[in-house]
């Protein structure tokens, strides 16, 4: 397990970020806004050279940057891919960023990538599993990681533990953070017929390094029940910004994510969205 | 349900709508998975065919965005990324259009993608500072007949039996989409090309070499002295203008270094 008294805790404001696309990029430096960090996909950054670095080096000069991982599969049967290992490896000791997360799903299998992120059972199997990926991250990386919660489209009949028992659990085996995903809680929640404040009140908030937020598209299962589907490509839903209401009452304010993907916005569009997130975690700072 | 395969069970169901969802999947009543399984399915198809257009945005002009979607679809399946890097998908697209029976009367759909693919290696190669004019200017003649270049890594070469360069340049931005370049006997450019992918700053820009360029390039990233690369061009293009083509590697940051024999 990571001595987190030698590897301090992620150091992302409490205020909100969004995730980073290259078109914002003069219109960031010229004026962030609410703006107080920003966050990249790993994947997007291991090339050699280039606008890409350029431009990632002269962010980071002015604002933190969490680094999100999209494509390490933490949740696969298989060993994580050390190549790639070593890649974020190295991006992080050349960026140097405030905060590294990544996801409880799985998204390669046998060597080939499916770019998405795959849910899996949470049993004793997955949770040992999950548990021995994270410290090898951890342990590779030399710092503490944050895990994010999926979002959820069907139940597996194998699981024997709740999502929130299983991320509870990973946290004592490894000392990561985590990374609570509000518009995922409300997506799975819907998905799976449950109670999305259930979830909130059963999970481990205090070990919470940051929240994200993001749209997602409606639609139907075969009988009609609601299906919803985290897309990313639009506004965070009305019933999410009530969830993470609902969540800083009980956690405080953290840093916050506005994620937008898909059909993404000009910038006054996100910043807005960011601005409306400063609003809500200026009502719990006071 | 044995844990050991489960996710290659997963894996093959996605890829393959024919192949029901793994067991023990299911809507929160119990009933079978049905369409929620089909969200991976479409996220995977739709997200790796998206990022193929990306890569690729002149062959999906070239064939219309409809077709480029089903391709795209039996690419994707067939080739599935080796690596999470976005950005390096795509390597086989060439050959995988090279033998695609529906645009084999598009034979030069390859190379277009071999531009493409280029292209998008020098966004993401490394920076390198480019070698002044002046330091070839100063040189004296048999100096620089000697001397060898170091070129930057953003710098690569095509030759093309088609006229990449021209039917490039016709669909990647604002052309008449569709259009395969001139190939009417109008004078316009109708047989091989050579393309040099330079990177200036940090936008990759495609230029047609002049005859013999191609040579001189290839000899002089050999590690051939300029005399010997010179020679190659000239044996391939009796009328080389050596001074058009440095004139192309410098303005394009292409030389790096220029490393002189020592003198006996």
């Amino acid at each position: 397990m990571l001595d987190i008294t030698k590897h301090p805790a992620p150091g992302l404001p409490d205020s909100p970020g969004v995730g980073y696309k290259p078109q914002h990029y003069a219109d960031i430096m010229a004026d962030p806004g609410p703006v107080g960090w920003l966050e990249i996909h790993a994947e997007n950054y291991m090339g050699d050279g280039g606008r890409p670095l350029a431009q990632l080096h002269h962010l980071a000069e002015r604002f933190p940057i969490s680094v999100h991982g999209v494509g390490l599969s933490i949740g696969g049967e298989g060993p994580l891919d050390k190549a790639h290992l070593a890649r974020l490896r190295h991006l992080c000791d050349w960026l140097k960023p405030a905060s590294f997360s990544e996801h409880l799903a799985w998204s390669t299998h046998e060597s080939a990538y499916l770019n998405d992120l795959i849910a899996l059972p949470y049993t004793r199997a997955t949770l040992t599993r999950v548990s021995d990926h994270i410290s090898e991250v951890q342990d590779v990386l030399g710092r503490q990681m944050l895990l994010e919660n999926p979002s959820s489209y069907l139940a597996f009949a194998e699981s024997t533990m709740s999502e929130t028992d299983f991320l509870a659990e990973v946290v004592q085996r490894t000392g990561c953070g985590l990374l609570l995903d509000v518009n995922n809680v409300f997506v799975s929640a819907t998905n799976l017929a449950t109670g999305p404040q259930d979830y909130i009140d059963a999970f481990p908030l205090e070990h919470v390094g940051e929240f994200h937020l993001g749209g997602h598209d409606e639609d139907h299962d075969d009988t009609g029940a609601p299906l919803l589907i985290d897309s990313h490509g639009c506004e965070t839903a009305d019933p999410v910004w009530a969830l993470l209401d609902y969540t800083l009452a009980r956690s405080g304010p953290r840093p916050t994510l506005i994620e937008w993907d898909n059909n993404v916005p000009e910038w006054p569009v996100l910043a807005a969205e960011a601005a409306r997130a400063a609003s809500r975690l200026a009502r719990v700072a006071a | 349900m044995s844990h050991a395969h489960d996710q290659a069970r997963f894996a093959t169901a996605i890829l393959d709508p024919e192949v029901p969802p793994p067991a023990g999947l299911a809507a929160p009543d119990g009933r079978p998975a049905g369409k929620r399984f089909d969200v991976y399915r479409n996220n995977v198809i739709v997200s790796l065919s998206e990022a193929l257009k990306a890569g690729f945005p002149v062959i999906c002009r070239l064939v219309g965005d409809e077709f480029f979607q089903a391709m795209a679809g039996i690419y994707v399946r067939a080739h599935l990324p080796k690596s999470p890097i976005m950005s390096q998908f795509g390597g086989e697209f060439p050959g995988f259009l090279a033998e695609f029976e529906p645009v084999a009367q598009l034979p030069y759909l390859p190379d277009i993608a071999r531009l493409e693919l280029a292209l998008r290696q020098s966004y993401h190669a490394a920076d390198a500072p480019p070698l002044a004019p002046e330091t070839l200017q100063a040189l004296p003649p048999e100096t620089l007949l000697s001397a060898r270049f170091a070129f930057a890594p953003a710098m690569r070469l095509l030759r093309s039996e088609w006229p990449v360069h021209a039917i490039w340049q016709a669909n990647a931005q604002g052309g008449p989409a569709g259009s395969a370049g001139q190939q009417d006997g109008t004078g316009k450019p109708s047989g091989p090309e050579d393309v040099l992918i330079c990177r200036p700053g940090f936008d990759p820009e495609p230029r047609l070499l002049p005859a013999g360029g191609a040579a001189f390039i290839t000899a002089a990233l050999a590690g051939n002295p300029l005399e010997a690369a010179l020679d190659k061009a000239t044996q391939e293009a009796g009328a080389f203008d050596l001074a058009a083509t440095l004139g192309l590697l410098l303005a394009g940051g292409c030389l790096t270094r220029i490393i002189i024999k020592e003198t006996q």
